[in-house]
């Protein structure tokens, strides 16, 4: 009689890789309601947009490193990347926006660095980037939020502006933000608040004058505080599950909150307070969904503590004083590039060791 | 407790004492919650099993070296009587758990994951069960503490939580005790053997407890057990009552809690230093079991010959525990369990987390087993597809040593074992909790056996080699010196031959100082001759070599032999000169058929010089 051999230990946790990847997806879907229903059609067109082309990269690159592609394939990986890079886009971009940006991400930052966890760079903030510095213009015009506008861009003409860059009726993306700033009809696009208020600032006005516009009726910008809130929600089921320890979202948003507090104070006509800082932008976003993706953060607990702190610190500095109103793809990316020096000095001290000092 | 001294300051300690006199609990890091699965087999009491009719009893059960055995094949024996000697270096003895004859003595598969043939001693049952003579000690009081440790070494006690450490050594080893610690947290899931031991035997454990705090002269005992046993509790508070130095603490149910460092850590706060142990910082650990089984060695009067075992899992139809003699067949045992087979089975000997799956059932209980572990079909998760480590660090965050188990799984799939040493590969207690945790079903912990054995056996080379090293060094030397000396034996030789020469050359002169230099030469003539000869031959043996490479005759040479001819005898004293260690390396004489070929050249040599010289005087 023959018996099973294996190595010890005989039992699991049965919570697979596949299985977290779709409790992200699962904690994504209040966001991503949010976001439909704040910013239209445009935001599941492109959720398709990007499913697909990261389903038929992967496939592709799996096929010519020579993988099995069905079991990599069902893993979601792919998946998660792709949605995160297609609801931090604006949801009427152009389709090959997108299209470029998930093929980057999975080709080039994932599969050439050697696939699932030996990505150096978050493969979504990576392929962010690579679209915000090639395509500035397509990745600045955000749509208005329907409290402004009142209804949406139907899903046809939001088709049609995403495959021409034209709605039916001739306006471009840029023609109508021109149109809803100069007669306030049909106001599809809008720059996003933190958008709005850099580009105030810059023109000389103060915080609170800037504050005054119709965007800013809520606690941090219309539509963008709901989908922050959704998001955080999402993220703490991803914490309730255990899919993510606390201590990168809580360092991130804590380090974020204490600069926006401190510039407050020192600064309160010129620095945007703790409320736009956490629940405008992508900052929930980034605190639960993004930083926290394992693969390109640091490693142990108090390693992730000082990289999700760094990852605050930067958001803040560039929102305040960078080119960029919102500093999400750049800071996770600054931060993935100071893993390894953060793993070097936060390692943990093992049983029985004496305790180590920094070298 | 150099270590502990090391570790803390004396204030610290004096604190330290005092939170743990206080009942303080401390945490260690990590850990993990796996389905306890304790029902299965801790709600009936421990059985006791007639004698199997065959026993297999290997001779070494222990940590350390393999006793001498005493007995023949076709021996009767008693139960209790001891069938090998304790080998050197606090070697362990087995006895014959039960009476009957030996039927064989040989190589038969272990109770290890490999099942590698060891010697085995094949008792048969008589059925009879007849004790040898018992000798229970009274008053244990009235025995020293190496009188103790040496009746426990001869009762054959090896440390029965599952590591096997002879008992009595770790007994004998010196140094200040604080604290002697009873582990009865059996922390593995399935495994109930220490949990009933403690509610039937508390009264027993206890009195072995009283033994080993004789032994060491520790004055306070800890003894820990896990919150998921209330009846092993309450047996043990009932059984330490009225008694000051003993006290029961309760721990959290996490494993790897009963792991000895860690709980070491949940009890004390202190770390064992890494390839230290435990009295290091002033601790004795002892299992539950191992207390029992001192109980019945000295008051009693019995060896080790048997111990509890769990036998569970959902393939067997009657799970519980049974007092198994040392050498059952862990089928036997599983018949007697109502094993249901299938195809591809698995069956475990030890738990679900650091046991190991067993080839063949063939294989004998030994003194580290604990439990048998015979799952059904589904009740398991078989190991699936390894998928990419993606980095997750839910590894990190379980593992109870604070070791990075990703990272040493890199390391280890790399080989870079400077990065594992440098990373504590050493400290991984292969507790499986990374393992557990895994997302990507990652068999962590097989990795680390890898890396740790190819460690070893590199380490193992690397002796051999330097060994090797040393000893091809001294060779070396050796045959310099011995060079060196050879030299100047020639060198001094040389020198007398030349003082004696000049001697003889100065009282010729002076005793026939008219005749000519001819007859000065004679006494010596053979010699002259002798080094003549051989100066020819090596160089007509180089005149020969000279002409091959020239391929082209050369005519001179005809012409050139001529004044070595005639040189030839005035050349004799410069020749004396040179060793004749140099002679018989320029004269070939070793190798016979050089040797023949050099003569050749010298005749030759010598014929063309004779030409020559009658060519001249023409």
């Amino acid at each position: 009689m023959s018996f099973y051999i294996a190595s010890s230990p005989h039992t699991r946790q049965r919570r697979t890789t596949a299985r977290l990847m779709q409790l992200v997806i699962v904690a994504l879907i209040p966001g991503i309601l949010a976001q439909w229903y704040f910013f239209g059609w445009g935001v599941l067109l492109q959720l398709l947009l990007a499913i697909t082309t990261a389903y038929v990269a992967e496939s592709l690159c799996l096929h010519a490193r020579e993988r099995s592609s069905l079991s990599a394939l069902r893993d979601n990986t792919a998946l998660v990347t792709a949605m995160l890079l297609a609801v931090s886009i604006p949801p009427l971009a152009p389709w090959w926006v997108i299209v470029i940006g998930v093929a980057f991400s999975i080709i080039v930052v994932k599969h050439l660095y050697g696939g699932v966890g030996q990505n150096l760079f978050n493969p979504a903030m990576a392929g962010y980037v690579v679209l915000l510095i090639s395509f500035p213009l397509q990745m600045s015009s955000w749509v208005a939020p329907v409290e402004l506008t009142g209804q949406h861009l139907s899903l046809f003409e939001s088709i049609h502006l995403m495959l021409f860059q034209y709605t039916s009726e001739g306006y471009s993306v840029e023609q109508m933000r021109m149109v809803a700033s100069g007669t306030g009809l049909d106001a599809v696009a809008m720059a996003t608040p933190l958008d709005h208020i850099r580009t105030d600032l810059s023109q000389g006005l103060t915080l609170s004058e800037s504050l005054q516009a119709p965007l800013f009726s809520g606690l941090a910008g219309l539509g963008w505080q709901w989908v922050n809130l959704a998001y955080l929600l999402g993220g703490l089921f991803l914490l309730q599950q255990r899919v993510i320890q606390w201590h990168i979202p809580a360092a991130l948003l804590a380090s974020l909150a204490l600069l926006a507090a401190l510039g407050t104070l020192l600064a309160p006509d010129q620095l945007p307070g703790i409320d736009i800082h956490l629940f405008s932008g992508g900052t929930m976003l980034a605190a639960f969904f993004i930083a926290t993706d394992p693969v390109s953060a640091a490693t142990s607990n108090r390693g992730r503590l000082v990289y999700a702190a760094l990852i605050g610190l930067i958001i803040y500095l560039i929102r305040s004083f960078g080119g960029y109103p919102d500093a999400i793809a750049f800071a996770v990316l600054l931060a993935n590039m100071c893993v390894p020096i953060i793993d070097k000095y936060t390692r943990p001290t093992t049983y029985g060791h004496p305790r180590r000092k920094l070298q | 407790m150099s270590s502990l001294v090391h570790q803390f300051s004396h204030e610290d300690l004096l604190r330290n004492r005092d939170d743990i006199a206080a009942g303080k609990l401390w945490q260690f890091p990590g850990g993990i919650h796996p389905p306890q699965r304790k029902e299965l087999a801790n709600k009936t009491a421990i059985r006791r099993l007639p004698p199997p009719p065959r026993l297999l009893i290997p001779f070494k059960q222990h940590i350390g070296q393999p006793g001498t055995v005493l007995v023949q094949e076709g021996d009767h024996v008693l139960k209790g009587q001891p069938l090998t000697a304790p080998g050197p270096n606090s070697g362990l003895p087995v006895h014959a758990p039960t009476s009957g004859r030996i039927k064989r003595i040989g190589e038969h598969p272990s109770a290890h994951p490999s099942a590698l043939p060891v010697s085995t001693i094949e008792l048969l049952s008589d059925g009879e069960d007849e004790w040898t003579e018992k000798h229970p000690i009274a008053d244990y009081t009235a025995l020293s503490s190496s009188e103790l440790i040496a009746l426990i070494a001869e009762a054959g006690i090896a440390g029965l939580g599952g590591a096997a450490f002879p008992t009595a050594q770790k007994l004998a080893a010196d140094g200040q005790l604080d604290y002697l610690i009873i582990n009865g947290v059996e922390c593995e899931p399935y495994i109930v053997s220490d949990d009933r031991l403690m509610r039937e035997h508390a009264a027993g454990i206890v009195r072995g407890i009283r033994i080993l705090q004789h032994i060491s002269g520790v004055k306070n005992v800890l003894i820990a057990i896990e919150d998921n046993k209330p009846e092993a509790i309450r047996a043990m508070q009932d059984a330490c009552s009225g008694t000051e130095s003993l006290a029961v603490r309760i721990v959290p149910t996490r494993y790897p809690s009963g792991g000895e460092r860690q709980l070491i850590q949940l009890l004390t706060g202190r770390e064992v230093p890494a390839n230290g142990l435990p009295k290091d910082v002033g601790l004795l650990m002892q299992n539950v079991g191992t207390a029992y089984a001192v109980y019945r060695a000295i008051i009693l009067g019995e060896p080790l010959l048997e111990r509890v075992i769990t036998l569970t899992g959902e393939a067997l139809q009657q799970p519980g525990t049974v007092w198994a003699m040392l050498g059952t067949p862990v089928d036997t045992l599983l018949k007697q369990a109502g094993y249901v087979p299938y195809p591809n089975a698995r069956v475990i000997m030890g738990g679900p987390m650091m046991g190991f799956t067993l080839p063949t059932l063939d294989v004998p209980i030994v003194k580290g087993s604990n439990c048998i572990l015979a799952p059904a079909k589904r009740e398991l998760p078989a190991s699936t597809t390894e998928m990419a480590c993606i980095r997750c660090g839910a590894c990190a965050d379980v593992c109870p040593a604070s070791l990075l188990p990703q990272q040493l799984y890199w390391l280890a799939r790399d080989h870079d074992h400077d990065g594992l040493r440098e990373h504590h590969l050493a400290d991984c207690i292969e507790c499986g909790a990374c393992a557990y945790v895994c997302p990507s079903e990652i068999p962590l912990v097989h990795y680390y056996r890898q890396a740790k054995a190819d460690m070893r056996e590199q380490y193992i080379e690397k002796q051999k080699a330097e060994i090797a090293k040393e000893r091809f060094e001294a060779r070396k030397a050796r045959l310099e010196r011995e060079k060196q000396e050879r030299l100047e034996r020639h060198e001094r030789a040389a020198e007398a031959r030349k003082r004696a020469l000049a001697e003889r050359e100065a009282k010729a002169a002076e005793t026939a100082p008219a005749s000519g230099t001819e007859t000065t030469g004679e006494p010596s003539k053979p010699a002259n001759d002798r080094v003549a000869a051989a100066i020819a031959r090596a160089k007509a043996k180089k005149a020969e070599q000279q002409k091959a490479a020239q391929a082209t005759e050369n005519p001179e040479g005809q012409a050139n032999a001529k004044p070595e001819a005639q040189t030839e005898s005035s050349n004799s004293a410069e020749a004396l000169k040179a060793s004749p260690d140099d002679v018989s390396q320029t004269a070939p004489g070793s190798d016979p058929e050089n040797d023949k070929k050099a003569r050749i050249a010298a005749a030759v040599a010598r014929a063309k010089a004779k030409k020559a010289a009658q060519q001249g005087s023409d």
